[in-house]
């Protein structure tokens, strides 16, 4: 079976990121790109997948500006074994990149579907909900833990309280959450090869799909800030301030 | 305008995080419904009903819903659409599951994690692991919405006396089942309706440390959180993470122990009243957020914390 991985370009997780002072966004010139950490899981887990002899073929899809086969040669040298670049501006929004997922799911016909369960830029955390919503296809949000047996995948879910497991039939659409799995590093042998794994460009015309904005960013301001306080000498004044100052406990 | 808050709760009694939506439906304005879609659960809508402000309590009863599994809930959400302008539920991985399925059905770009209300269609939330706030006018007819859970003042519990009208279930949709929970068993209040809160990062060097904890956290009836890169590092569970892509808090006091501050840890707790951070850096980030900043070796100054409290 094959497994299709969507992947986004997004901000390094590493970069402290800049609001531009004319509030239309943040200041992306010349900083470092990265796979979405959450979308790096799900590589991974399709990669073990096939290690695993459950899939035969791992497929990475992206939406998004030129740069954006960099992105997908990470994920090819992480193993993937082909990519799909669906070429558009950077600021799809989730539904439209859902439609645009859900056409290329319907030319590959995978099995397992992964999302990250958010990127680190938008934080919606909707794609892949939204997938499983347009494809009718079961989901697994937030998945820790992944058992694929047949037609079925047993999936452990990180919920607010703890932990759930559930039951899907396959087809279906997981989103990773942290501990689903660590990412490789990949070698440079897989670097090197990874130049050679095909990339494919498409447009989202010739996918059929509409993805004109639904929503408008009017602005994009930083958090008011938060004064620091004082610096205290010692536990002893530390709990006497707490109790005397600010009177948060007795 | 009229809204339409689907309550999160567990089939016994309501999550606090309904109030705060029901507070972002009352800035949108018009009647404001809830709906409880869940199993055995006509307590929890008798519940709703005294909420003051609420318009009506619809009561959708169904084994179907006994766990939320989203394939059956989004089903009956969308259903109820048509009678509503906003739809609203609580930013929880309840909420999380099923609303973008509600959104992609209606063909709607839903907005994620609003903290604020401009306008019926002018919405403010955080993008980038919280370093910046986007004010997000939407041009949908409907609009999907889920609410921060630190992002508005929650209503009152009382005062209000709506009607409870039990409305059709359906079956079960039947791709997906519901097979166990593992809950976390704790004594302890739960982390984002905790009043103090203790949490500690990677400075705490591996999980059995957090035990070190628990005896502050007793003696202040405190919930204990932990950062990404405890969770990460694999000292604690991931219910635990507070931040960004964990859980977002503020309590009226919160103790960050061996925790740097990275931005993302900052956006899931500094709307905390009183923070508190005990760190052997001086130059950690955590500083600069922290109302009372300790220097110290958190394994000298946890122990004697615990003893100074008495």
């Amino acid at each position: 079976m094959k497994v299709l991985v969507a992947i986004k370009r997004v901000v390094d997780p590493n970069v402290n990121v800049v609001v531009k002072p004319d509030g239309t966004g943040i200041d992306l010139t010349n900083t470092k790109m990265a796979v979405n950490p959450f979308c790096g899981i799900g590589i991974e887990e399709a990669v073990r997948l096939r290690e695993a002899g459950t899939a035969e073929e791992v497929i990475a899809v992206t939406v998004g500006g030129a740069k954006c086969p960099e992105t997908l040669r990470v994920c090819l040298a992480q193993g993937a074994d082909r990519a799909v670049h669906i070429e558009a501006e950077d600021d799809v929004e989730p539904l439209a990149i859902a439609k645009l997922i859900k056409a290329v799911y319907e030319r590959e016909e995978p099995k397992i579907v992964m999302f990250g369960k958010q990127s680190i830029d938008g934080d919606n955390g909707q794609t892949g909900q939204m997938f499983a919503q347009l494809t009718g296809l079961p989901q697994a949000t937030f998945a820790s833990e992944l058992t694929v047996d047949g037609d079925t995948a047993t999936v452990t879910r990180e919920v607010d309280g703890g932990l759930q497991t559930i039951k899907t039939s396959i087809p279906m659409v997981l989103t990773t959450d942290l501990r689903l799995n660590e990412p490789r590093y990949a070698s440079l042998p897989n670097i090197m090869q990874a130049r050679k794994k095909p990339i494919e460009t498409i447009s989202p015309a010739e996918l059929g799909v509409d993805i004109q904005r639904h929503t408008e960013i009017l602005d994009v301001s930083p958090p008011p800030g938060r004064a620091a306080g004082i610096k205290v000498e010692s536990v002893d004044e530390l709990v006497d301030k707490l109790k005397n100052e600010a009177k948060v406990i007795t | 305008m009229s809204v339409l808050v689907v309550a999160d709760h567990d089939n016994e009694s309501l999550k606090p995080v309904t109030l705060v939506s029901l507070a972002a439906a009352a800035e949108i304005g018009g009647d404001v419904d809830v709906l409880v879609a869940g199993h055995a659960c006509e307590v929890v809508a008798n519940e709703a009903a005294q909420i003051g402000g609420v318009n009506k309590v619809l009561l959708a009863d169904s084994e179907a819903y006994a766990h939320a599994l989203p394939e059956n809930v989004a089903p009956l959400v969308i259903r109820l659409s048509v009678n509503y302008s906003h739809l609203l539920t609580a930013h929880t991985t309840t909420g999380k599951n099923f609303m973008p399925r509600v959104a992609a059905a209606l063909d709607v770009q839903m907005i994620s994690d609003i903290m604020g209300v401009d306008s019926e269609d002018t919405f403010k939330r955080l993008i980038y692991a919280g370093n910046a706030i986007a004010t997000v006018k939407t041009s949908d007819e409907k609009k999907v919405l889920t609410v921060r859970g630190t992002g508005f003042d929650g209503v009152a519990s009382g005062g209000g006396s709506a009607t409870v009208e039990a409305i059709e279930g359906a079956a079960a949709d039947g791709s997906s089942e519901f097979v166990a929970d593992e809950l976390a068993k704790s004594e302890r209040p739960e982390l984002t309706a905790a009043g103090v809160v203790i949490s500690g990062g990677r400075g705490m060097q591996n999980g059995e440390n957090f035990s070190l904890l628990e005896g502050i956290a007793d003696k202040l009836g405190a919930a204990i959180g932990a950062s990404r890169a405890a969770v990460d590092a694999g000292f604690v569970p991931n219910d635990m993470q507070v931040g960004q892509t964990g859980k977002i808090v503020a309590p009226e006091l919160y103790i960050a122990v061996g925790i740097s501050g990275a931005i993302q840890h900052l956006a899931g707790m500094k709307d905390s009243k009183v923070i508190v951070a005990i760190n052997k850096d001086p130059d950690a980030p955590i500083f600069q957020v922290a109302d009372y900043g300790l220097v110290a070796d958190l394994f000298d100054a946890i122990p004697e914390f615990e003893s100074a409290l008495g």
